[in-house]
């Protein structure tokens, strides 16, 4: 399994930066695990970003999770109303 | 621009704008075209309120929001715009100008004008209650059941790349309302080694409880409305929208569906109708369908646009210049006229060719100069004028009279400081002649006169002045009446022998009011003598033509510019005098002897008898006479003298300079000049002139003219 962190921004900053680091790890062809938990702020790029990785390891028949949402990442989940679409285990907070 | 500077432009535009209003309204009343009308008012209204809103007057927003609802509803063909109604909209333009002013002032509304707000805002309210109860079940029939808004957001690619965030517009919208339900569109996103990162593909399909109104939710998109596709629909709308809704957007229309009754925007059913109607209209209808819904949008959207460009144009072809500045510049003018001229004097002394062309050409251009400076003062009168269309509206309600003001010749242009002082004098005349002029409907009839009365506003150029006449069809002057009166009041001698002409001129003398009763209107007695002294001070003279039985007609008499003449100069003895040039119709050799006695007398004139004023004697000139003098004939309203003079130097441009006050007094003249060889000519008042020589060629034959006496000014 390949696991990764992302740290820090998800966001448009960094948008370009992560495709970079992320896209290569598909080449593996093994389950890929991201860690969400040090993720400090997200924006609408971040979240296109989580749903394109999504598709793309659908299209490549690869499994995909995301793992230990950060407070930042489920409050734009919440709101995009999007963490069915994702199916991962995630931390209910009491709002 | 500091905010003062911004607030006197807003307040100069708002007073303009209402103008236009006004205007409208007036004309809607004549039954000129309507909706052009209602665009105008609704534009008027509309722009105050948005302007006022920029500066956070609310109680001028406040009052203009209730007005422009009534409005929008007239323009979008609901409710009529009725007599009643060009009535209350007539109050509401008097009340923004009340507060128009207010602001000028930096005061805030008293008591008084709120009240009057509140009472005109209720009387709005009524027609928007009026208009409310019918269309609202109509909209509830059809529409479907879903109490929310509606928002359907595409954003455009590069919403991110300008720093946007999508979501930060949803939580803003969050701190509107509530959304109920939101959907995220992730099927525009490609696989992340297809995704360009920066791009925006994110689309939202939101449920939306909230009480703002439809601009409100809107303006929440402001910053990315340009490159978004934003669709809102409200609380109730019609399933056809959805429809449109459904088809407009790029998703596949079952899966859209789904997804508006996912937010709980539509039900199953409600879905399946759209669904339905669409499979089931031909292509041609849907396409009217979408320019049915499209249309409103589009149009307002047209217009926002049109009026930016009407406001760059208007900004492109009009720049709003301190009229103190222009004044400068005429003053500036004035002295390069002054100056140019010496210079031409002394290039004629000296003799050299080359200078002399020179100075030719440059008087040339300096009198272009000079035209073009005094035309940047020229305005229409026609503005004026139509100011007088609400003055005779309110004064013919006022009178129970009903009169329809006709205006000539609007395109006249005259100085704008003449334009703006003449407003007074002319609407105490214009009321006059409402008020005494035209008789009530019933005497109207009786003696045969349509019903309806005329008062006309005419204006033209004639011999360097301009006339501004107002006539009425009224019952004219009775002569009799006036004569009386004048005796009556120690105006004239019991035993006066008086000319036609001359008995209409008493009622401009102070103190002198035929009228039987006293209105609030006219008939006190102060007024037209008041008149008669504005334009004098202008340099104008005001006479009276008046037929009984058919209507009078008041003649102002004005020159065209208050500051630059073209002028005839001539000399007696040693001092040199200027004459209007537009006023000299020619110039002879004086035959009369140099010892015939008297300042005045007759010559022969081809024929004709011509009255004539020495000047020398006028002046009292000491010097003796020269050997041959010549006669300059001048003309004014219409009458002729001559002016005996030694010798003719010529034409030239001169720049009137008043005279002191000490010089107040002197009779004749009416301003001087400083000639090129630095010397000071006097100017000749020719009006005042000719009434003098021919009141002593009256006098002379042995007429009473107590009246005439001069003493009056």
């Amino acid at each position: 399994m390949e696991k990764m962190a992302i740290e820090g921004e998800l966001s448009i900053c960094r948008a370009e930066e992560l495709k970079r680091e992320l896209l290569p790890l598909y080449e593996t062809g093994r389950e890929l695990e991201i860690d969400l938990s040090g993720v400090t702020e997200m924006d609408g790029a971040g979240l296109q970003l989580m749903v394109a990785m999504k598709i793309e390891a659908i299209a490549r028949d690869v499994r995909l999770s995301f793992t230990g949402h950060s407070a930042a990442v489920m409050e734009v989940l919440d709101l995009a109303d999007l963490v069915g679409f994702f199916g991962d285990p995630v931390l209910i907070t009491r709002q | 621009m500091n905010l003062d500077e911004a607030l006197d432009t807003f307040v100069a535009e708002a007073e303009e704008l209402l103008g236009n209003m006004e205007d409208a309204l007036l004309g809607m009343k004549r039954g000129s075209a309507a909706e052009d009308a209602i665009h105008a008012i609704f534009r008027a209204a509309h722009t105050i309120k948005g302007s006022a809103g920029l500066f956070g007057l609310d109680f001028v927003v406040g009052f203009t929001h209730t007005a422009e609802s009534v409005l929008d509803l007239v323009r979008a063909g609901e409710l009529e715009m009725d007599a009643a109604m060009v009535e209350l909209m007539l109050e509401v333009c008097d009340h923004l100008g009340s507060l128009i002013s207010l602001v000028r002032q930096g005061d805030l509304p008293d008591a008084d004008l709120q009240g009057s707000a509140s009472l005109l805002t209720a009387r709005l309210q009524n027609y928007l209650e009026k208009n409310n109860p019918p269309s609202l079940p109509e909209v509830e029939a059809a529409g479907v059941v879903s109490d929310c808004w509606h928002i359907s957001l595409r954003f455009g690619q590069d919403v991110l790349r300008y720093g946007m965030d999508p979501f930060s517009f949803i939580r803003y919208l969050g701190k509107m309302g509530r959304i109920v339900g939101m959907h995220t569109l992730t099927d525009g996103i490609p696989r992340l080694s297809a995704m360009d990162p920066e791009s925006c593909h994110l689309g939202f399909e939101i449920r939306f409880e909230s009480a703002a109104d439809k601009e409100t939710i809107e303006s929440v998109f402001d910053f990315v409305k340009e490159d978004c596709r934003i669709v809102i629909l409200a609380p109730h709308s019609m399933i056809e929208k959805y429809r449109i809704l459904i088809e407009e957007l790029p998703e596949d229309d079952m899966l859209l569906g789904e997804i508006l009754v996912k937010c709980g925007s539509l039900t199953q059913n409600e879905l399946d109708a759209a669904l339905r109607i669409q499979a089931s209209a031909p292509i041609g209808e849907v396409l009217v369908g979408q320019g049915m819904v499209r249309a409103p949008v589009v149009e307002a959207a047209l217009e926002k646009q049109k009026q930016g460009r009407d406001a760059k144009a208007g900004e492109v072809s009009l720049i709003r210049v301190d009229s103190s500045k222009l004044d400068r510049l005429i003053d500036l003018v004035g002295e390069l006229i002054i100056v140019g001229s010496s210079a031409s004097l002394f290039a004629q002394r000296s003799g050299v060719a080359e200078l002399l062309e020179i100075t030719s050409s440059m008087s040339r251009m300096v009198e272009e100069v000079r035209d073009t400076a005094l035309s940047l003062r020229m305005v229409q009168i026609g503005a004026t004028f139509n100011r007088f269309q609400r003055v005779v509206h309110d004064v013919s309600r006022e009178l129970g009279k009903d009169i329809r003001l006709e205006i000539g010749g609007a395109e006249t242009e005259l100085d704008k400081v003449v334009v703006e002082k003449i407003a007074d004098p002319l609407t105490h005349l214009v009321r006059n002649s409402m008020d005494h002029g035209i008789e009530p409907e019933a005497a109207r009839i009786a003696s045969g006169k349509p019903a309806c009365g005329t008062l006309k506003l005419n204006a033209y150029h004639d011999s360097g002045s301009i006339v501004i006449e107002v006539s009425d069809d009224g019952g004219g002057l009775n002569r009799e009446k006036i004569l009386k009166k004048a005796i009556e009041k120690g105006i004239v001698a019991a035993d006066a022998n008086l000319a036609d002409q001359e008995i209409c001129q008493l009622i401009f003398e102070a103190g002198f009011s035929t009228a039987d009763k006293v209105s609030n209107l006219s008939g006190r007695g102060v007024g037209m003598d008041v008149v008669r002294r504005n334009i004098q001070d202008l340099r104008g003279s005001i006479e009276l033509d008046s037929v009984e039985g058919q209507g009078t007609t008041t003649r102002i008499r004005l020159p065209l510019t208050l500051s630059i003449i073209d002028g005839c100069q001539v000399a007696v003895g040693k001092s040199s005098y200027v004459i209007p040039l537009d006023m000299v119709i020619e110039c002879i050799e004086f035959e009369g002897g140099q010892d015939e006695a008297g300042q005045s007398g007759y010559l022969n004139l081809r024929g004709e008898v011509l009255p004539y004023l020495r000047l020398r004697e006028y002046f009292e000139v000491d010097e003796a006479a020269q050997k041959r003098q010549n006669v300059v004939v001048v003309q004014y309203a219409g009458r002729r003298a001559g002016l005996v003079v030694d010798s003719l130097l010529g034409e030239l441009q001169t720049v009137i300079k008043p005279l002191g006050r000490m010089f107040g007094g002197v009779k004749g003249i009416g301003g001087f000049t400083i000639l090129g060889s630095g010397e000071v000519a006097l100017i000749l008042d020719v009006q005042r002139l000719l009434q003098q020589a021919e009141e002593r060629e009256q006098k002379n034959s042995g007429r009473n003219l107590t009246i005439m006496e001069e003493s009056r000014s």
